[in-house]
C-alpha cells in the first residue's frame, strides 16, 4: 500500500514538472532559446488565481481561466519587449535576458505582493466535502488535487501533440523549428507564429502554477525558479524539443525523485536524480526521445 | 525609434528591479501616510546628546526577506522609541540588504563602515553571519544578532553576541519539555539536513531525546532546496509509530507538512522550534490544520503584558502585521545595546574620536559582566555569557482555536 501511495504521489509530483517541461520544450523546439523566466510565469499564474479566488471569491475555475488568460498575455508582452528585439544575436545573449526577465518577475512579484508566503486553500479541489477518499479500508489516501494534476496533464499532452501535428499553426510551428528562414519565404509569419508559442506556453505555466500550488500550497515570489528548473531537466532529460518527450520526463523525475526518498535516502534525491540525468544524456546525449541531429558545418 | 523605445523599456525595467530592492525599507502600507518613518532617519537630536549609527544587515529581499524584514521594522521600532525620549543617547539607524548571501553581507557591511557605523546589529540569518562576525572581530565593532541562532556565529569571537537561543540549546530544551511534560514515548524528528539552522536544533534534540529515554523512532530529512513534497517523509513517520514529530524547520515548509499530513490522515503531535513561529500569519492557511501545534518560542504576539501589546500595537499600526519573534527579538536587540551604552564610561569621547574598538571592548565588559541583564519582549532579566549566547527562559506555545496560548 505505501508503494501505491509513493506511486501516486511520484505521478502527481512528475505530472507537475511534465506540464512545466511542456512550456520549455514548446518555446525551445520553435524559438530556439531557454526561457528561463518560465518557472516565474508559474508563480504569476498562482498569485492572480490566488487573488481572484481568495480575495475576490470568485469560483476556483474561474480563477484558473483568468490566470491562464493574463499569463497568456504576459507572455507575448515578455516575448515582444525582452527576446524579440535580440532574434537576430547569439543565443547567448538571449539566455542572459531571459534570466533577467526570472529575476524582474521574482522582484515585481515582491513588490506587489509581500515577501510573506500565502496559503494556497487546501480545498482547492474539493468534490463532496473531501479532500480525497481512501482504498482498501483506509490503507491508501488518494487526494482529488493528484487524480485532477495527473488526467489534467495527460490531457494537455494529447492536445498539444494534436494541434503540433493536425492545425495550421501547429504545422507552420513544425516548419519554424526545423528553419526558420525556410519557413519565412514559404510564406509563414515567423514572428506570429513564435508569439502564439509563447502564448501556449505561458498558459501552460498558469495551469501548472494552480496545480503545483493546489498540490503543494505554499506561495511565495521565488516559488516558481525551482520547480522551474527541474521541469528543464525533465524536458533535457526526455530529450528538449519533442513533447511526448518532456511527459515521459517529467513523469520520470517525479516518479524516481519519489522513489530515491522512499526507498534510497532523502538526504541525496535531488543527487541521484541528477546523476540519472547525466547517465541518460552520456547513453543518448538528445534525451529520451530527442532526434540527435549532428550540427552541419 | 524601435532601439529608443526599447533601451526606455530597459531603463524602465531597471528601475523597477531597484525599486523592489528598496521596496521593503519603507512601510508598504497604504494607511500609514501620516506616520511615515524611512529608515536610517531620526528626529534631530537633543542638545548635546551622543548620536550612536547602529547600522543592521539581514536579507529584505529573496526568500528569507520576510526574516530580514520584520527585524528590521522591530528595530525600527524601538529606535524611534528611544530617540522619542529625548534622553542623552539618540540612535541614528540603517539597514542593509544581504539577500541571505555571505558576499552581498560583505558589502551591505562595507556601506555600513562607509556610513560611519560603530555597533553592528545582526545579521538576520546565520550563514552570512559567520561571514560578517568573523569580519567584525578583525575590526573590533561590537555585534549583536537578533536571530542568527548557530554556535558558529560566535565562536571563538568575543565581540559577537545572540539575542535568540542557540540551535542545540533549543532542541534540548524542547527534549526536556517533552520528557517531562510526557507528551509521547515515540517521536520522530524530520528537519531540512541543507540548513545549519535546522539540523543544530535536530541533533541536540536527538542527543538529549536518548539521554532521557525517549525513543526516537525515526529521522527524516529533506534537502534545502527540495521542501514542496513531505509524503514519504510523513509516511514514514506513521509507519515507525512516532505519536510526536518534532520538527525543527521555518514555518513555510511546516505549513506543507501540516497540509500533507492532513491529507494523508496522519494526525500525531507536531512540535517546532522558534522558526516555526508565523503560520498563523501565512495569508490563506487553513488555522485548523495548525490545531494542537506546540511550538518554542520566546515570544507570543497575543499575550496580555504592557510591553508586548504597547509593541504590537505599534508594530501593526506602522506595518499593517502582526509582529513575529524575528521583530520583537530585533526590538530587543536595540534596547540591550541602548542599555549597554548607558553604562559605558566616555560614551561622548569614544563615538566623537571614532574609537569603536574602545567601544567595542566596553560593551563586552557590560553584557559579560554578570550584572547586566535586560527585560525585553522575549525574556524577563536576559544575561550574557562569555561566549556570547543569552540566557533566559524558553516559553512553549500551543495553537488552541486558531491562536496562540502560552503553555
Amino acid at each position: 500500500m505505501t508503494f501505491l501511495g509513493h506511486v501516486i504521489t511520484g505521478l502527481s509530483l512528475g505530472s507537475i514538472y511534465a506540464i512545466i517541461a511542456l512550456g520549455y520544450t514548446m518555446v525551445y523546439g520553435i524559438a530556439k532559446m531557454l526561457n528561463f523566466a518560465h518557472g516565474d510565469v508559474i508563480m504569476v499564474g498562482a498569485y492572480i488565481c490566488f487573488i481572484f479566488v481568495m480575495n475576490l471569491g470568485l469560483p476556483p475555475l474561474l480563477g484558473i481561466i483568468i490566470a491562464m488568460a493574463v499569463c497568456t498575455v504576459l507572455g507575448i508582452i515578455i516575448e515582444r519587449l525582452a527576446y524579440k528585439p535580440l532574434r537576430s544575436v547569439p543565443s547567448l545573449a538571449v539566455l542572459i535576458t531571459a534570466i533577467g526577465v526570472s529575476y524582474f518577475l521574482q522582484n515585481a512579484a515582491q513588490l506587489i505582493w509581500g515577501a510573506s508566503p500565502k496559503s494556497f486553500p487546501t480545498t482547492f479541489f474539493n468534490f463532496g466535502g473531501n479532500q480525497g477518499f481512501t482504498l482498501f479500508e483506509g490503507q491508501l489516501n488518494v487526494n482529488y488535487a493528484a487524480i485532477v494534476t495527473i488526467c489534467i496533464c495527460v490531457i494537455i499532452m494529447i492536445a498539444l501533440t494534436i494541434f503540433t501535428s493536425k492545425s495550421k499553426m501547429g504545422k507552420a510551428m513544425r516548419a519554424c523549428s526545423e528553419d526558420k528562414n525556410a519557413a519565412r519565404l514559404m510564406g509563414i509569419n515567423v514572428d506570429k507564429t513564435i508569439s502564439v508559442t509563447f502564448a501556449i506556453g505561458s498558459a501552460l505555466a498558469a495551469v501548472a502554477g494552480v496545480l503545483m500550488c493546489s498540490t503543494y500550497p505554499t506561495l511565495m515570489p521565488t516559488t516558481g525558479s525551482l520547480p522551474g528548473i527541474k521541469a528543464f531537466t525533465a524536458a533535457v532529460f526526455g530529450g528538449i524539443g519533442s513533447i511526448p518527450g518532456a511527459f515521459l520526463g517529467g513523469i520520470l523525475l517525479g516518479l524516481i525523485e519519489t522513489f530515491t526518498k522512499a526507498y534510497i535516502t532523502t538526504d541525496l534525491s535531488d543527487a541521484i536524480v541528477f546523476a540519472v540525468l547525466i547517465v541518460v544524456l552520456i547513453v543518448k546525449p538528445a534525451g529520451l526521445l530527442g532526434k540527435y541531429r549532428p550540427e552541419k558545418v | 525609434m524601435k532601439k529608443v523605445i526599447s533601451m526606455l523599456l530597459v531603463v524602465a525595467m531597471c528601475l523597477c528591479v531597484l525599486a523592489a530592492c528598496g521596496a521593503p525599507s519603507t512601510p508598504s502600507t497604504p494607511d500609514n501616510s501620516g506616520s511615515s518613518q524611512p529608515s536610517g532617519t531620526t528626529t534631530p537630536p537633543a542638545d548635546g546628546a551622543v548620536v550612536i549609527k547602529i547600522g543592521g544587515i539581514g536579507p529584505l529581499t529573496g526568500g528569507a526577506a520576510i526574516y530580514g524584514i520584520a527585524t528590521q521594522n522591530g528595530a525600527q521600532i524601538a529606535v524611534d522609541e528611544i530617540n522619542a525620549l529625548g534622553g542623552d543617547i539618540q540612535i541614528e539607524y540603517d539597514f542593509q540588504d544581504d539577500t541571505n548571501v555571505a558576499e552581498t553581507a560583505v558589502s551591505a557591511y562595507n556601506n555600513l563602515k562607509d556610513w560611519g557605523v560603530n555597533i553592528i546589529y545582526g545579521t538576520t540569518t546565520t550563514s552570512p553571519c559567520v561571514t560578517i562576525s568573523s569580519e567584525t572581530y578583525a575590526d573590533r565593532y561590537f555585534q549583536l544578532t537578533p536571530s542568527a541562532s548557530s554556535p558558529d556565529v560566535t565562536a571563538g569571537k568575543d565581540n559577537v553576541f545572540q539575542m535568540c537561543f542557540t540551535d542545540p540549546n533549543q532542541g534540548v530544551t524542547a527534549a526536556n519539555y517533552v520528557s517531562e511534560e510526557g507528551l509521547a514515548s515515540k517521536v520522530a524528528v524530520l528537519y531540512n539536513n541543507g540548513d545549519a539552522y535546522s539540523t543544530g536544533i535536530a541533533q541536540g534534540f536527538i542527543d538529549q531525546a536518548n539521554t532521557l529515554g525517549l525513543e526516537v523512532v525515526t529521522e527524516q530529512t529533506f534537502p534545502a532546496d527540495t521542501n514542496t513534497d513531505f509524503n514519504v517523509q510523513l509516511t514514514a513517520c506513521k509507519d515507525a509509530g512516532a505519536e510526536l514529530v518534532f520538527m525543527p524547520i521555518y514555518y513555510t515548509p511546516a505549513s506543507l507538512v501540516l497540509a500533507q499530513a492532513s491529507q494523508m490522515g496522519y494526525d500525531p503531535l507536531f512540535f517546532g522550534g522558534d522558526g516555526m513561529d508565523g503560520i498563523l500569519g501565512i495569508e490563506g492557511f487553513d488555522t485548523a490544520l495548525a490545531e494542537g501545534l506546540m511550538l518554542l518560542t520566546p515570544f507570543n504576539a497575543t499575550a496580555t503584558d504592557e510591553r508586548t501589546v504597547s509593541f504590537v500595537e505599534k508594530y501593526e499600526a506602522t506595518y499593517g502585521e502582526i509582529p513575529n519573534q524575528f521583530a520583537a527579538d530585533g526590538y530587543d536587540c536595540i534596547y540591550a545595546i541602548y542599555e549597554a551604552c548607558q553604562q559605558v564610561d566616555g560614551l561622548a569621547d569614544m563615538i566623537a574620536n571614532g574609537d569603536n574598538a574602545a567601544l567595542c571592548d566596553a560593551l563586552i565588559a557590560i553584557f559579560t559582566s554578570g550584572e547586566f541583564s535586560v527585560d525585553g519582549l522575549t525574556g524577563l532579566g536576559m544575561t550574557w555569557q562569555a561566549n556570547g549566547e543569552v540566557s533566559k527562559a524558553p516559553m512553549v506555545v500551543g495553537v488552541e482555536n486558531g491562536a496562540y496560548v502560552t503553555k
